[in-house]
C-alpha cells in the first residue's frame, strides 16, 4: 500500500516520451542561431538510433514570440498551432517532438486551454477550417526534443567516446543546468521531474559522467522576457538578469552551462560577451567566459562529432577550454572550413578564442 | 465609460489567470521584473481585484503593465493557483485594443515588435530568422554574428542550412502556400485587425508628437523613437 501510494505521487513528476515516429517542428531561433544543433538531433535519431522522424516544409513560425510580445492574440495563435496539428494528422503521425521551449510552452498552454474551455477548441476547429480547409488531431505524444534525448541519454553514455571528466585531474566536470522558464513552470506534468524536480538536462549530465552545480539562482530566469530584450530600450533587464545567475554560479566554477532553450542559449552566451565588453567581467577560470551548449551540442561532443561539424566555433563564447578538459584534440585549420573544405576568412574578436 | 473589469473578464487568461488573491506577495518574491524595475504584480492584482474603473484604466494607460517579462514563474509558485503574468497578458491585450498604449512610453514600443517580430511572420513565415537581426540593431550578438551574416550561405551550408530553398532543413524557404495561410489564419481569427489597431494609434501618436511615420518599415523617426527611447525613470535604484 505505501508504495503504491508513493509511486502515485511520483507518476506527476514522470513523462511518458514516445520511442519513434515523430514529426519534427523545428525553432526559428534555433535553426538561425545554432542549425548545428537540430541537425545532430535528426542525425542521431534517424542514423543512429534508426528512428523515424519527419519534417513538412510547410510547417511555419508557432508565432510564440509575437504572442508573448503580446502583438498575436490567442485565438491566432491557437489557430497556427491547430494548422500544424493538421499537418501532423497528413503526414500520417501522432507523436510531437518541438525543437524550442517557447514553442513547447505555446503547445502546454494550448492543450490546457482546450482542456478546460471546449468551447475554444470547438472555435479553433471553425477557424482552421475556414482560413485553410484543414482539420486536426490533438496529438497522442508531446514531447520537447530534450526530452527526448534526456530517454535516450543512456544509448549516448554507451557511445560515449569522450565523456563529462576532466582529463587530467580524473574529476567530473562541473555543469549549470538551465531548463528555461517556459518547459515546466506553467504546466510542470508536461516536463521530466516538473518544476520541482527538473531532471531532464540533469539526468543526461549525470549519465555522461558530470557533476550538476546547484546555486542559488538556479532556477532564475535567463533574462530573455521577450518585449524586454525585442525593443532595444528594455535591455538592461535582460543583461541584468542574466548578470544576477552568472554573479551567482560564479564560486561554484562551472566548467560549462547547459542549456535547454533557444533563448536562454542565446543570452547566457551573448550577454557574457557584453558583460565582458561594458565592464570587463568575466565568469569562468583565470578570467575566461563560460561556454554555454545545448543539449545536443554537449550530446555530440560526448558522441564524438567534429565540434565544428556542430557550429560550437558559432557561438561568441568559443568552447576551447571545455574541449581541453574533455581531452578532444580539434583541427583549428578546419574550424572555419566550407563543407567542401574551403578556407573561410577568421573571425576575429571572439571569447576564449 | 466602458466597465474594464467587464471586458477584461471576455479574456479566457484573465479568467484563469485570477481566482482569489491573498496578497501574499510571493508573486512579487520571485518575479524578475520586480528585481530591476519599480514593479510589484501582487499590487497589479490587488487593484484589477479591487474592480475599481477609474483605477483600472489609469493601470492601462501606465507603464507598470509594460515591464513584466512573461517568464510565468509566478504561475509555479502562487499559492492559491493565480497567475499574475496571464492577468498582464490581458490587461496588455485590452490596452491596445482601447489604444490606451500609446499613452506610456513602454506601452508605444509595441509599434517596434509589430514593425519587426510582426513583419517577419508575414515576410518569412518565421517570428526571427538570420538575415532579420541586423547588427546594428543588436549590438549583443557581437562580432561573429556579423561574420556569420557576411558568410552566411557557407555556415550555414556546413550545418545542413537551407536558406532561401524549399524543402526540408534550417532556415529553408517558407512556401508561398504556407505564408498565405498564415495570413488567412490572422484575418479570419482577428490577428490583422489587432496589427492594424496598432498601426492606427501609433500614427495618431506620431502625429501627436510631431514625429515622421511611415506606413511601412523601420525607417522612420517614430520607430527609432519608440525603440530607443528610456526616460531612466522605470526603477527606483
Amino acid at each position: 500500500m505505501e508504495n503504491e501510494g508513493k509511486k502515485r505521487i511520483w507518476s506527476d513528476y514522470q513523462k511518458e516520451i514516445a520511442d519513434d515516429h515523430f514529426f519534427y517542428v523545428r525553432s526559428c531561433i534555433r535553426q538561425s542561431f545554432y542549425p548545428g544543433s537540430e541537425q545532430f538531433f535528426l542525425d542521431f535519431m534517424r542514423n543512429v538510433l534508426g528512428k523515424d522522424v519527419y519534417e513538412n516544409p510547410s510547417h511555419t513560425t508557432c508565432t510564440g514570440i509575437g504572442y508573448h510580445g503580446d502583438i498575436v492574440p490567442l485565438q491566432t495563435i491557437m489557430t497556427v498551432v491547430a494548422r500544424h496539428f493538421a499537418l501532423m494528422k497528413e503526414s500520417g503521425y501522432r507523436n510531437i517532438a518541438i525543437s524550442c521551449v517557447t514553442s513547447f510552452g505555446i503547445y502546454t498552454e494550448i492543450l490546457e486551454t482546450w482542456k478546460h474551455f471546449p468551447e475554444e477548441l470547438e472555435k479553433t476547429r471553425e477557424y482552421l477550417f475556414k482560413a485553410t480547409g484543414r482539420e486536426f488531431d490533438i496529438p497522442e505524444n508531446m514531447a520537447h526534443t530534450s526530452d527526448i534525448i534526456y530517454k535516450f541519454r543512456n544509448e549516448i553514455a554507451g557511445r560515449a567516446k569522450n565523456l563529462l571528466i576532466n582529463k587530467k585531474t580524473g574529476e567530473p566536470l562541473k555543469v549549470v543546468e538551465h531548463i528555461g522558464c517556459h518547459y515546466a513552470k506553467m504546466f510542470p506534468k508536461f516536463g521530466v521531474g516538473g518544476a520541482e524536480f527538473p531532471r531532464v538536462l540533469s539526468g543526461m549530465a549525470e549519465a555522461w559522467g558530470g557533476e550538476v552545480v546547484d546555486y542559488p539562482e538556479r532556477r532564475h530566469c535567463c533574462g530573455f522576457g521577450f518585449r524586454q530584450y525585442l525593443v532595444q530600450a528594455n535591455r538592461g533587464y535582460s543583461i541584468s538578469n542574466t548578470a544576477k545567475k552568472f554573479s551567482s554560479m560564479q564560486p561554484f566554477k562551472p566548467d560549462l552551462v547547459l542549456t535547454n532553450c533557444p533563448g536562454c542559449n542565446m543570452f547566457m552566451d551573448k550577454w557574457q560577451y557584453t558583460i565582458k565588453e561594458m565592464e570587463g567581467t568575466t565568469y569562468g577560470a583565470e578570467g575566461e567566459s563560460i561556454p554555454v551548449l545545448t543539449y545536443e551540442e554537449l550530446a555530440g561532443l560526448v558522441m564524438g562529432y567534429n565540434p565544428w561539424d556542430l557550429g560550437l566555433q558559432y557561438h561568441m563564447v568559443q568552447s576551447e577550454p571545455l574541449l581541453e578538459k574533455m581531452g578532444i584534440a580539434t583541427d583549428k585549420k578546419d574550424k572555419f572550413k566550407t563543407k567542401d573544405g574551403r578556407q573561410m576568412p577568421i573571425p576575429g574578436n571572439l571569447i576564449n578564442a | 465609460m466602458e466597465n474594464y473589469h467587464d471586458l477584461l473578464m471576455q479574456d479566457i487568461r484573465f479568467e484563469e489567470g485570477l481566482n482569489a488573491c491573498m496578497n501574499c506577495g510571493v508573486c512579487t518574491a520571485i518575479c524578475p521584473a520586480a528585481e530591476f524595475y519599480d514593479y510589484d504584480p501582487r499590487k497589479i492584482v490587488d487593484l484589477v481585484q479591487g474592480g475599481e474603473n477609474e483605477e483600472i484604466e489609469k493601470l492601462l494607460k501606465s507603464e507598470t503593465i509594460w515591464y513584466c517579462g512573461e517568464c510565468m514563474s509566478c504561475k509555479t509558485r502562487c499559492p492559491r493557483g493565480n497567475t499574475p503574468a496571464l492577468v498582464i497578458m490581458a490587461l496588455r491585450t485590452l490596452s491596445q485594443k482601447l489604444g490606451f498604449f500609446t499613452e506610456s512610453e513602454k506601452g508605444r514600443q509595441q509599434f517596434a515588435i509589430k514593425r519587426t517580430v510582426g513583419e517577419n511572420i508575414f515576410k518569412y513565415g518565421y517570428c526571427v530568422a538570420t538575415y532579420a537581426v541586423k547588427p546594428e540593431m543588436h549590438l549583443e550578438q557581437g562580432p561573429i554574428w556579423e561574420y556569420i551574416l557576411n558568410n552566411t550561405h557557407d555556415v550555414y551550408e556546413r550545418l545542413g542550412g537551407q536558406i532561401n530553398e524549399l524543402g526540408a532543413g534550417p532556415l529553408r524557404k517558407i512556401p508561398d502556400d504556407a505564408r498565405e495561410e498564415l495570413r488567412k489564419i490572422f484575418e479570419v481569427t482577428g490577428g490583422t485587425e489587432f496589427f492594424e489597431t496598432i498601426e492606427e494609434h501609433s500614427k495618431k501618436k506620431a502625429k501627436e508628437m510631431g514625429l515622421q511615420f511611415s506606413n511601412e518599415g523601420i525607417d522612420n523617426e517614430y520607430f527609432v523613437e519608440v525603440y530607443t527611447a528610456n526616460s531612466g525613470k522605470h526603477t527606483t535604484r
